[in-house]
Order: structure tokens, then sequence, then C-alpha cells
């Protein structure tokens, strides 16, 4: 059998006395899109968080690529990764946030060259080349020189996305992209992503848009208090609900 | 009966209303331009106030050696009290609670006394440690030693005093400015895979730079007149020497003119670098930066 993408076992993870996911265990194939959905407070954007460490988990074990997420097994006894080995980690995993995170100081073109100029060492000329091409294909060129505050909610999550994918990422994370997107931009946003997803990019996405999730995805997960309550192919799990929680969610979305 | 505009005419219709008169307005105006004239006549009239020994000491050149010392005291008190500053603010965010608590306690103590008995203090601290020495600490051997009297001059001890005092105040404005960056975008820069190191340098502390500066701008400025406690320990800046001068010539009032129009050119050049330095860091928050210029320009029009 091929080795899963990103393999999650047991993830188990609290804040405080409060436990947001009790126990998770998912696998995403090379190239598949895995929808993430869930009433809010489910533990569907912590999952996401714990993939690429910016959460530690409490116990359970995340691969991505065959790596252990974020320590070390020497024998029998888990070492935490040092700082410059977690980084590296993290170079390799995408990730696009809710709401956008673009550096304000920066244009979008600059934005988009910030990773690889400043993590991987890539010669400015270069990185300015590959982030001139990912604009484009982001379907931006021509906002290229724009500070994020000239751009539209949609633009700036289409230069965050050009901005993760500049890393060159194994794997991409969507949290939520859409959810703090006016309407009528939502789409030019899932068009890039679907482009991704038909590239052959091994996709998580947290996501409210269950037509997105039932044309793109692969495996659509429904998470609520912690658990995986329903999963399969969306497709079949959006016609045929089987969980009266998951009914009544899309009942609450759709 | 009013004649409906037809499509044609609305293209052009221009707003020429006659403005509801502003009596109160009026009236305030006259008697402020009044009182400025008055007051301006009282000074020019006024015989004790000496304005051709003002103009003889203004360019003196005991005058511009306390200028000099006044402007390297503050300086020098602002670069080291901005290190001292960031690494305190570093600190204090630090993991380590033992960093946290040492700068927390360095910020409470030099906030909690009064910057005259810091000064006063530092200049007389031989009296609590006679030597300093470069050795082996708790009483070993010494590799080399001074003596307090020769080490703290009074420009020694007003630069410890001002640098000092200053550090703790630039910390609390460091922190302020790092803490005032979303944590989205530690996050964003985390995830792409920068180190601690990248993210403070290329993406919070550029950001911190719009919060810190004009409030360090406002300290520098602040620092320029501080500079003036420092006559207390004869520290041989602008107003110990116009100071001294007037003890010999008895021109009190004169040479405090004299001192105060130097600290008013200094504070005034620094302002307007203060206003070019805001710019330079407000790349990409257009609305901000049309807001503090207007908020700078003290008699710009059309604030109301």
């Amino acid at each position: 059998m091929v080795e899963p993408k990103v393999r999650i076992r047991s993830v188990r993870k609290c804040f405080g006395s409060v436990e947001v996911l009790k126990g998770i265990s998912l696998d995403v194939p090379e190239g598949g899109v895995v929808c993430v959905v869930g009433p809010s407070g489910s533990g569907k954007s912590t999952l996401l968080r714990c993939v690429n460490r910016l959460e530690t988990i409490d116990s359970g074990r995340i691969w991505v690529d065959g790596d252990l997420i974020g320590y070390a097994e020497q024998g029998d006894r888990l070492h935490h990764l040092r700082p410059a080995q977690l980084c590296r980690q993290r170079q390799d995993i995408g990730m696009v946030f809710q709401r956008f995170h673009l550096f304000p100081h920066r244009t979008a073109l600059e934005n988009v060259m910030e990773g690889p100029v400043v993590v991987k060492g890539v010669a400015k000329g270069r990185a300015r080349e590959r982030a001139m091409e990912l604009l484009e294909r982001v379907d931006l060129a021509d906002r290229a020189g724009h500070y994020p505050a000239q751009l539209s909610g949609g633009q700036q999550q289409r230069v965050a996305i050009a901005r993760s994918l500049a890393m060159d990422p194994k794997l991409m994370l969507f949290d939520e992209p859409t959810s703090a997107l006016d309407p009528e931009l939502v789409q030019e946003v899932l068009a890039v992503m679907r482009d991704l997803a038909a590239s052959g990019m091994t996709m998580m996405v947290v996501t409210h848009e269950m037509g997105f999730a039932r044309e793109v995805g692969d495996n659509l997960i429904f998470i609520d208090g912690g658990v995986i309550v329903e999963q399969g192919h969306p497709r079949d799990v959006l016609a045929n609900p089987r969980h009266e929680r998951f009914r009544a969610f899309l009942g609450q979305v759709l | 009966m009013t004649k409906t505009p037809q499509a044609a005419d609305v293209a052009d219709l221009p707003i020429d209303a006659v403005r509801p008169p502003r009596p109160g307005r009026w009236i305030a105006a006259v008697v402020a331009a009044f009182a400025l004239v008055w007051l301006a006549y009282t000074i020019i009239v006024n015989e004790n106030l000496h304005w051709d020994v003002i103009a003889e000491y203004l360019m003196d050149g005991r005058v511009l050696g306390g200028l000099w010392v006044t402007i390297q005291l503050t300086v020098l008190s602002m670069v080291i009290g901005l290190a001292l500053g960031i690494l305190a603010a570093v600190m204090q965010l630090s993991g380590s609670p033992v960093l946290r608590g040492a700068s927390a306690l360095y910020t409470w103590f030099f906030r909690g006394t009064p910057l005259l008995v810091q000064l006063i203090f530092w200049f007389n601290i031989g009296l609590v440690f006679p030597s300093f020495g470069i050795g082996v600490p708790f009483d070993g051997p010494k590799l080399i030693e001074w003596q307090a009297n020769e080490l703290i001059t009074p420009f020694t001890a007003a630069l410890l005093g001002l640098a000092i005092n200053e550090g703790a105040y630039m910390a609390e404005i460091v922190r302020a400015g790092i803490r005032s960056v979303d944590p989205g975008q530690r996050e964003a820069a985390e995830a792409l895979g920068m180190s601690h190191r990248q993210v403070l340098r290329r993406v919070v502390l550029p950001q911190a730079m719009r919060v810190i500066i004009p409030p360090t701008g406002n300290q520098f400025i602040s620092m320029l007149k501080t500079t003036s406690m420092v006559s207390v320990i004869a520290g041989a800046e602008l107003l110990t020497v116009s100071q001294r001068i007037y003890l010999g010539n008895f021109e009190v009032i004169a040479m405090l003119i004299v001192a105060s129009i130097w600290y008013i050119v200094l504070t005034t050049i620094a302002s307007v670098g203060q206003h070019f330095i805001e710019k330079r860091f407000e790349r990409g928050h257009h609305a901000l930066q049309v807001r503090v210029r207007r908020n700078l320009r003290p008699f710009s029009r059309g604030n109301a």
C-alpha cells in the first residue's frame, strides 16, 4: 500500500480543561482533497493547525510524507524537534488562513517573494520571476505592486494562496479560506483552489462550501464535539447523511 | 410652483451655498488676536528683558558648548535607552520566568523612582561602590579596577541616569508595539517556515515600528528637555552653562531665554524629523498615514 501523504492517528488536544479533539484518525492520500466540515467550535480548525504544528497535540501522532510532525522518535522515546527542524517541516506545508494574514507592509509581489527569499535564501531576481508566475496563476499579475490594504478580500486571499505556493509545498492547508469574504468574492478564490486540486496538490480544506466539497473533494469529514462523526465520498455522504447530527448541520448550512 | 430639474440640468448644478454666520468663532478669534498682540507688545517694550544681552549670548561659545553637550546626551541616552528597551521588551515576551521577572523588576524600579533622584544617585555612586573592576565575582581577584571618582564624571553619571531611565520607558513602548501586531502575522510567517528570529525581524518588528516610532519621537523630544535636569549635578549642558553665566552677570531672565530659544530650535528640528521618519514606516497603511499627518500639522485647516 502507498504511504498516505498525511497520516493522523488518535490525536487529542486540550485547551485548558476543554478537550477539543478527542481522538481523531485520518489519512489523506497523495493528491487527495479532504474537506473538513462541522459546527463552529467542533475542533476542525484546531485539527488543521495541529498538522503544521501551530498547535501542539496532547497525544496521538501526525505524519506528513512519512515524517513525524513536531517530534523525533529515538528508541522508544519522543524528543521535541529543535526550532530549526520544526521550521524545516513547516516549509513543506502551505497554510491559508481565514483572515488572509498577508504582510501589510509589503506589496503583493513582496508577500509572495518573502518565503523563498527569507527562508530558502533564493536570489531576489529568481524569486521575483517565480512570484510573478504565481500571481499570474491566481490572475493577479496586474496587482503585483499593490499593498494588501489596496486589494479586495478575494484578491488578498488569492495572493495568500500564491504566497504559500511559492514555498513549493507538498501539502496545502486551507482554514476556512472563504469565510471572511463577501459572497460575490467567494467564487474567485474557490476557482483558484479548484485549479490547484486539479493540478494534483494534496489539500486539507476546512470549509462551509458544500458545493466545493461535492465537486472537488475526495473525502468529506464531519467533525462534531472533537470526534469524526461521519466521513465518506462527498457525493455519497451529502446525498445520504446517516447521522442525525450531520443531517441537522447540513440543514443549517445548505 | 417649483420647477423639477430636467435630466439635462442635473448634470450641472453647482453648490454655491451661503455659509451660516459663526459669531462665536469670530469673537473668539478677535480676542485671541488681541491677546497675542498685547503679549508681544509687553514683551518687546519691556526693558527688563535685555534683548541685547540675549542676542549677545545666543552664539556665545560657552552656550554653544552646552548645546553640544545637550545634543550628545540626548542622542546617546536615546540610543542606549532604545537598545535597553528592546532587550527588556524581548525578555518580557520570553518563555523564561526568570528573564520576564528581571525585565519586570527593571521597569518597575526605574519607572517607580524619580529621574532626579536617580541622577543624584548615579553621581554619588562612589559612596556605595568606591571602585569598579572586572574579575571574579563575590570579592575574587580583579583583572582591572577603576576608582568611582575617576569613572563617574557629571557626563557619565548623566548618561547612566538618563539612558537607564529611558530604557525602562522604551521597554514599555517596544512591548506595546510588538503586542500590537496581529498574532495572525506571526502564525502566517511561522507557517512559511520562518525561524523566531526571522519572524521578529522581517514581520513583527517592521509592523511594530509603526506603533513604536511616534511615542519614541515624543520621548526623543522630551529627552531634549529632560537633559536640563542634569544641571543638578552640573552636567555642563545647556541649562548648566546658562546658569553659570547668569551667576556671573546676573542676567537670569536673559540667559533663561537664550537657553529656551535653543531648546525650541532643537525640539522643532526633531519634530520635523519625526514627521518624515513616521511617513517612512507607514507603507501599506494609507488611511492611518493621512490621519497621522493631519494630527502632526498643528496649523492645518479643515480638521473639524
